[in-house]
């Protein structure tokens, strides 16, 4: 795109490539190189044990039922606020995309503290609670419901902007020639945006797997029961067991690296779809 | 772009089951949970209210969250700048390597990332060794905050700046330069001017987290009141004190202030479409 004269020399231009390169590897890649380096200084022996030791295997059963629970339910949502938003028009619609939106700029920990103030043992709702015997904060479903909370946005935010540029006229047509709405959802709709749903629900699992400050608030942090792997991490970290919390903490890792290349493999493949761009 | 402008009129099924579940998940999830922070920071009074949320810690721990948020988003949008600029600009081996890469602050946990620095920033570290003899000591100092947020904040800046950068009309730079400018004033003057809004809305977005991050922090952090403590560990404090009313005031001033940060950016956001067209 840049035309011959509107390059730099290139001894700049490699000094520019260099620095990029320098300032990633230092601030992005030595923390992960880290990571993996301490998980395993003291052997893979070590590190096996570490990661099949029943708290860690609790942790992680946890934040799989967590994820489990949180993505579909924010999925569905995520779908039916596109369709409403994307496919109709009505007031105040960017005040209610901007209210979607509201958990991205809401710290973790006031993320997690809202629901103590409902449940919470001197919540609005704690005494009741209470007094049937329900538990929520300190339980698993206080651990979904901080999770539901901070991955909030992140399925809607794709579709939306991808299902306005595809606008309307596939629906219409499917409807027209006699398909039922769900008909035309299930054969129409759902193969239009399939790419851009497994992006955010893949962005969306990253983080429910992965959050660490909002349901550090709501847990308890009980090992084996209500800890999930960030905070086992954290557990262990605080406990000097560096190498079980790295080992811990590498499984992240590789959640974390496994999303990476799945999502640029979507970019690059899917381009198009993600977009709506023709 | 195809965008067909929708209507209330279309025969398309499902806009009242939609919208109800839309707002109805909405307001579950969200607005109730959230306006209980607002009902219950002034449940005890005025009073208690400036107690918690208005005490020399609070205070202190705010100056931290959001100087430090501000250091790092500026340290961002430079280096954002120069990968964003590299990553448009530039076919090299590893590009794509690079540009995945990026996004890695996003999809690491945040605990994980906080350890990781730790470990490389403690006297014992690989980086730590070098700056703490140095007289640069940044594990369990405020230093220490700017880094884990200097971390979390890089691919806003970059994924913010790259679009702009890439549709950023070369015609006029060639003319820049054809009329005798040089490379750092067409850089200065007709480059730098088409990205400012974007690089603002990449600094605000980088802000926004990083006042309010809470894992990467806490373990490089010292945590020390007045110090290096974090507004959000403060939240955490007054909780594990039994003080709900103390959590939700600080909670609440934290939350005015992200709004009013996001009310800037889609004041910018607008700014920044116009600009572009």
């Amino acid at each position: 795109m840049t035309a011959a004269g509107l390059r730099e020399p290139p001894a700049a231009k490699a000094l520019l490539i260099l620095a990029a390169l320098a300032y990633v590897a230092l601030m992005l890649l030595l923390p992960l190189g880290a990571v993996m380096y301490e998980a395993l200084r003291k052997g893979w022996g070590l590190w096996h044990a570490a990661v099949t030791e029943p708290d860690a295997l609790a942790s992680i059963k946890l934040t799989l039922i967590v994820a489990a629970i949180t993505v579909p339910l924010n999925t569905v949502f995520g779908i039916a606020a596109a369709w409403a938003i994307a496919k109709f028009d009505f007031p105040g619609k960017a005040a209610l995309i901007a209210l979607i939106e509201l958990p991205f700029s809401v710290s973790p920990v006031v993320s997690g503290l809202v629901f103590v103030l409902l449940f919470g043992a001197q919540g609005w709702l704690g005494p009741w609670l209470d007094a049937h015997d329900i538990h929520i904060i300190f339980a698993l479903p206080g651990l979904v419901l901080a999770t539901v909370f901070v991955t909030f946005p992140f399925v809607a935010r794709q579709l939306i902007p991808l299902m306005s540029a595809q606008g309307r006229a596939d629906e219409e047509a499917a409807l027209t020639l006699g398909a039922s709405g769900w008909q035309t959802f299930w054969r129409v709709t759902l193969p239009n945006i399939r790419f851009g749903l497994l992006y955010g629900v893949l962005l969306c699992n990253a983080r429910a797997m992965g959050e660490f400050g909002a349901v550090s608030v709501v847990s308890g942090h009980i090992r084996g029961q209500t800890n999930t792997m960030p905070l086992q991490v954290e557990a262990l970290y605080n406990d000097y067991d560096f190498v079980a919390a790295f080992a811990v903490a590498s499984l992240l890792a590789l959640l974390a690296l496994v999303t990476l290349a799945l999502k640029s493999a979507l970019e690059w493949r899917y381009r198009h779809e993600l977009s709506a761009v023709h | 772009m195809a965008s067909a402008p929708a209507s209330r009129s279309t025969p398309l099924p499902g806009f009242g089951l939609s919208l109800g579940v839309t707002v109805l998940w909405l307001s579950l999830i969200v607005l109730i949970p959230l306006s209980a922070v607002f009902v219950r920071s002034g449940s005890e009074g005025w009073h208690n209210f400036w107690a918690a949320a208005g005490s020399s810690r609070a205070l202190a721990a705010y100056r931290l969250s959001f100087g430090a948020a501000a250091l790092a988003a500026l340290i961002n949008c430079i280096f954002g700048l120069l990968v964003a600029w590299v990553l448009v600009r530039y076919r090299f081996a590893g590009r794509r390597l690079l540009s995945a890469l990026i996004d890695l602050p996003f999809a690491l946990p945040t605990a994980v990332a906080g350890i990781a620095l730790t470990a490389l920033y403690a006297d014992t570290g690989i980086i730590g060794r070098i700056l703490e003899p140095a007289g640069f000591p940044v594990a369990y100092k405020p230093a220490g905050v700017v880094v884990a947020l200097t971390f979390i904040g890089l691919p806003f800046v970059v994924r913010t700046v790259e679009p702009v950068l890439a549709e950023a009309s070369s015609e006029v730079e060639e003319a820049a330069l054809t009329l005798g400018a040089t490379r750092l004033q067409t850089f200065s003057r007709v480059i730098l001017p088409t990205i400012v809004p974007a690089l603002a809305t990449g600094f605000a977005l980088a802000f926004a987290r990083g006042a309010g991050e809470y894992g990467s922090v806490i373990f490089i952090a010292g945590n020390v009141p007045f110090k290096s403590e974090i507004a959000p560990l403060l939240i955490i404090t007054q909780l594990e004190e039994y003080s709900y009313a103390g959590a939700a005031a600080i909670a609440c001033v934290m939350l005015l202030i992200s709004f009013a940060v996001l009310l800037l950016l889609n004041l910018l956001q607008h700014w920044q479409q116009r600009r572009v067209g």
